[in-house]
């Protein structure tokens, strides 16, 4: 039990036992169930899974922005720097969402404000955080919008947000949330509404910012290939919990947990003699558990190809060494995180 | 060119479209608005009420109480309107007239505005157990007739003006609530309203700066109707004789010569017409505001 926290001191913000549930007439649903990470300084944690697994609950429950009601966070810390933000007055949270985390959203199309141009949205975001004069605070608008590589900023600043392209957009989001210098940035599905060439454009950029600002990323998805391009670690999330955690490379190469498996066949690996098209990708049966009706057990074992009957008992984390973990009883070592 | 080129400023996207005016939306709503015949022949008529409004008794200064004819005189060249029972001339007292109606009018519907809009604002950002007693409250004062309503007020207060238009804006005002509450539950759902909260924007500013601009468009048309509703408000409460004795007013000049109607047809007649016209035209305006913001109903 010692070593599960074996979240090295380093880390920027830590997440132990981070629980969310909501009330469906009348019911508890746990949409969330103990969910514990860390993220050090600079670095991008992905985290992967499908609809409904919790990814993006995990990210508004770590703003304290679940919506409440029916939603509430039931147990947990979430540590940033020491001070534990599930304590944090009103307040004190407002001041944390922007300044030390922030958060950019999947859809660029309807992030922004329509009925003012993004000059002043940025201006307005930036005398809202920092005490400059209007005009010192324009200049710093434009170079943000440099920063995030928008060509002509001084000529985009006044234009509206329907008159920019989804990339730019994206751009714009990125530049809103960095105006507070902010340690931590959660992407929330960044690039889902974008296509491949802008999609890698905008992880170049995002990388280039963390490689000058030693920002730590947050990056919620459900595509394999853009966790690939931008992760160091990755978390496998489903069905509200964490059921997989370990490098990129590991994920990739060796996953234990029969899901991330499952997860990693389904995806399309294009070979140069075209024979990966004729083939019909392998699918994993059966779909996700109703949230409302939980059978006891492992989440994944109706759906689990290599279920023994030691899954009708649910595994718990199992401890595979320096934040490597699996919860799946295949992994057993007896080290239990 | 009216844009001075700055040097530094990049040539190659400068030679875009992009220098072209950047408000293109409002202007596009201007421009339908200004295309719709009748919003414009209201736009203008409403204009000349608020010249009359300020300028008319400068113009004429002339008395609108003051006997100046024999009573109930036809139209002629010494009295335009002809005059009523007590030889006041009736085209002086709608000019004098057209000013109380234009004050009380913008400010009752001010208030009343702005009184709907923080009530509806505030029920419909924090929903809710707030939400529901602000709307119980609204639901009480929307269940009293109105006239009646203010008609009691200033019986029991005063006729003061001051009271009069606080009189109009407590019985209207639960219309503009609810808009702007109805309108305020649809936008806040929207994503660049949990964006700003992302950003650690305060609920003030999410009120005032991110839902309420957006919420505008349908509440604009609402406040312009509203000012056309209240000029009929102010009217009645004159008519049965509620307001300030000593101020002339179009409802007013009706309700003292409806007993001389059928030998005097021109002292009710055309102050009838003069409130008529007022919010004809300002329904009109109201009518081509929501065809200019309204993209469905483009080109009908």
């Amino acid at each position: 039990m010692d070593d599960s926290l074996e979240i090295n001191e380093d880390a920027v913000l830590r997440v132990m036992n981070l629980s969310v549930d909501f009330d469906v007439k009348g019911n508890n649903v746990s949409i969330l169930s103990k969910v514990n990470f860390g993220l050090g300084l600079g670095e991008t944690l992905g985290i992967v899974g499908e609809s409904g697994c919790g990814k993006s609950m995990t990210a508004l429950a770590l703003l304290r922005m679940v919506p409440s009601p029916p939603g509430k966070i039931s147990d947990g810390e979430v540590l940033l720097n020491n001070v534990d933000l599930m304590t944090l007055s009103q307040k004190e949270i407002k001041n944390i969402r922007g300044k030390e985390i922030s958060m950019i959203f999947q859809e660029p199309m309807t992030s922004l404000n329509p009925v003012f141009t993004v000059g002043n949205q940025l201006v307005e975001t930036i005398l809202e955080h920092k005490d400059l004069s209007r005009a010192d605070a324009l200049k710093e608008a434009i170079e943000l919008l440099r920063l995030v590589q928008i060509p002509a900023p001084e000529q985009r600043i006044k234009e509206y947000p329907h008159q920019l392209s989804g990339g730019m957009r994206q751009r714009i989001m990125i530049a809103m949330a960095l105006v507070c210098e902010p340690k931590v940035l959660i992407a929330d599905e960044p690039t889902t509404a974008l296509d491949v060439t802008v999609q890698a454009q905008i992880f170049d950029l995002l990388k280039e910012i963390q490689a000058k600002t030693q920002m730590s990323i947050i990056l919620i998805t459900h595509d394999f290939g853009a966790i690939s391009e931008m992760a160091d670690r990755v978390i496998v999330m489903y069905a509200g919990y964490k059921v997989e955690e370990g490098t990129l490379d590991e994920i990739r190469n060796s996953p234990l947990h029969p899901y991330t498996q499952g997860l990693l066949r389904s995806m399309l690996v294009i070979k140069p003699d075209s024979s990966g098209f004729k083939m019909p990708l392998p699918e994993i049966p059966g779909s996700v558990p109703d949230l409302l009706n939980r059978q006891p057990g492992c989440p994944f074992g109706p759906r689990c190809s290599q279920a023994t009957v030691k899954c009708r008992s649910m595994p718990p984390n199992f401890n595979l060494g320096f934040k490597r973990s699996v919860k799946c009883w295949l992994a057993d070592n007896g080290r239990v995180e | 060119m009216t844009q001075p080129n700055t040097p530094n400023s990049d040539q190659i996207f400068s030679s875009e479209e992009i220098t072209s005016e950047p408000d293109v939306k409002w202007r596009d709503t201007f421009h339908l608005f200004c295309a719709n015949r009748a919003a414009l022949l209201g736009l203008t008529f409403v204009c000349l009420f608020i010249l009359v409004g300020i300028f008319g008794p400068i113009v004429i200064p002339a008395d609108p109480f003051e006997m100046v004819a024999m009573p109930l005189m036809n139209p002629n060249g010494q009295t335009l309107f002809g005059s009523d029972y007590l030889g006041r001339d009736v085209f002086v007292g709608i000019i004098h007239g057209a000013r109380p109606t234009m004050i009380i009018a913008v400010t009752a519907t001010l208030v009343t505005v702005l009184i709907g809009i923080t009530i509806g604002a505030i029920a419909g950002f924090y929903g809710g157990m707030v939400d529901n007693v602000l709307m119980r409250i609204t639901e009480f004062f929307q269940v009293l007739p109105p006239l009646v309503f203010a008609m009691v007020i200033v019986a029991v207060f005063s006729s003061h003006i001051v009271v009069v238009i606080l009189a109009i804006a407590i019985t209207t005002w639960p219309t503009e609530a609810r808009l702007t509450r109805a309108e305020f539950l649809k936008i806040k759902e929207n994503e660049y309203v949990t964006a700003s909260r992302a950003i650690g924007d305060r609920n003030f500013r999410i009120i005032t700066k991110i839902i309420l601009p957006n919420a505008m468009p349908p509440l604009m048309i609402a406040i312009t109707l509203r000012v056309g509703i209240t000029v009929i408000y102010e009217a009645a409460l004159s008519f049965l004789g509620l307001t300030d004795p000593d101020v002339i007013t179009w409802g007013k000049m009706i309700g003292q010569s409806r007993d001389f109607f059928f030998e005097a047809w021109w002292t009710v007649t055309f102050p009838g017409v003069a409130i008529l016209l007022v919010v004809l035209c300002i329904a009109l305006i109201g009518d081509g505001l929501n065809d200019a913001f309204n993209p469905k109903l483009r080109g009908r």
